[in-house]
């Protein structure tokens, strides 16, 4: 019997730039994990977005969230269409000093001629009332198996900050195991 | 002189990682979903403040009907 088992496929520090493109992802896995801890230099406020999108396609995107925001709790539809967003996730330059985004993605089944879904969960630290968590789940259109990841700072020309780093994960399922009745 | 907006492109099969300015496409669809973002974001803070606006008046309400505050907090 073989375990499942996580690779990691590829780790990026992001520092300076609007974005990163994560191409050719080898199709030998089950499942994709991406693993976000990123901050923002956008100023006048404590929280951005982190918007991606798959294959380089720019529509067919459809999410919903449930969000924490230290004070209430709110479920909203991003409705952008474009690319999924995790809204008010990155934490910019107002908010607490050298503090990031803790944000982990999952593609499931990133190989299938289906349509995609995605889960994702995150949190955007901060010394104060106002902190965000979310936990969502969207879907793209598209049947085309997943070859690569964008993500990009969500309210642009803002860059990601120094020591902002993704990563991307592949998981592969186990086998063999026993079945119980 | 104009910052130069770039993105890193990683190629996962060999590892490469090349830093790259975005092209001009890239730029209009990224003003395009900041623009988008923003709207966004317009309405859902509206939302939020109308519904704390409402729960105020709820509470207040409430409190006039002789609950009290921890009676009204068990109900949250």
């Amino acid at each position: 019997m073989a375990n499942e088992t996580m690779t990691l496929i590829s780790t990026q520090s992001m520092s300076g730039t609007t974005g990163v493109d994560f191409t050719s992802i080898p199709q030998t896995y089950t499942d994709l994990v991406l693993v976000i801890s990123a901050r923002s230099n956008q100023t006048g406020t404590s929280f951005g977005a982190i918007n991606f999108w798959v294959n380089s396609n720019r529509s067919g995107y459809t999410e919903r969230f449930l969000r924490g925001t230290g004070s209430a709790v709110t479920s909203y539809t991003d409705s952008s269409a474009s690319n999924w967003a995790l809204d008010s996730i990155l934490p910019a330059a107002s908010s607490t000093s050298n503090t990031f985004s803790n944000v982990q993605i999952c593609f499931p089944n990133y190989t299938s001629s289906t349509t995609k879904s995605v889960s994702m969960d995150g949190v955007s630290e901060n010394n104060a009332t106002a902190a965000y968590q979310s936990i969502g789940a969207g879907i793209w259109t598209g049947t085309s198996a997943i070859t690569s990841i964008s993500l990009e700072v969500g309210t642009y020309p803002n860059t990601w900050a120094t020591g902002s780093i993704a990563s991307l994960y592949g998981i592969l399922k186990g086998s063999g195991g026993a079945s119980v009745s | 002189m104009t910052e130069v907006l770039t993105k890193i492109i990683v190629n996962c099969e060999d590892g490469t990682q090349t830093v790259v300015p975005l092209t001009e496409a890239e730029i209009q669809q990224r003003e395009a979903d900041a623009l988008a973002y923003a709207e966004q974001k317009a309405i859902q803070e509206a939302e939020e403040a109308a519904k704390a606006t409402a729960k105020a008046s709820a509470e207040a309400k409430l409190a006039a009907l002789g609950l009290t505050a921890d009676e009204i907090a068990a109900l949250k």
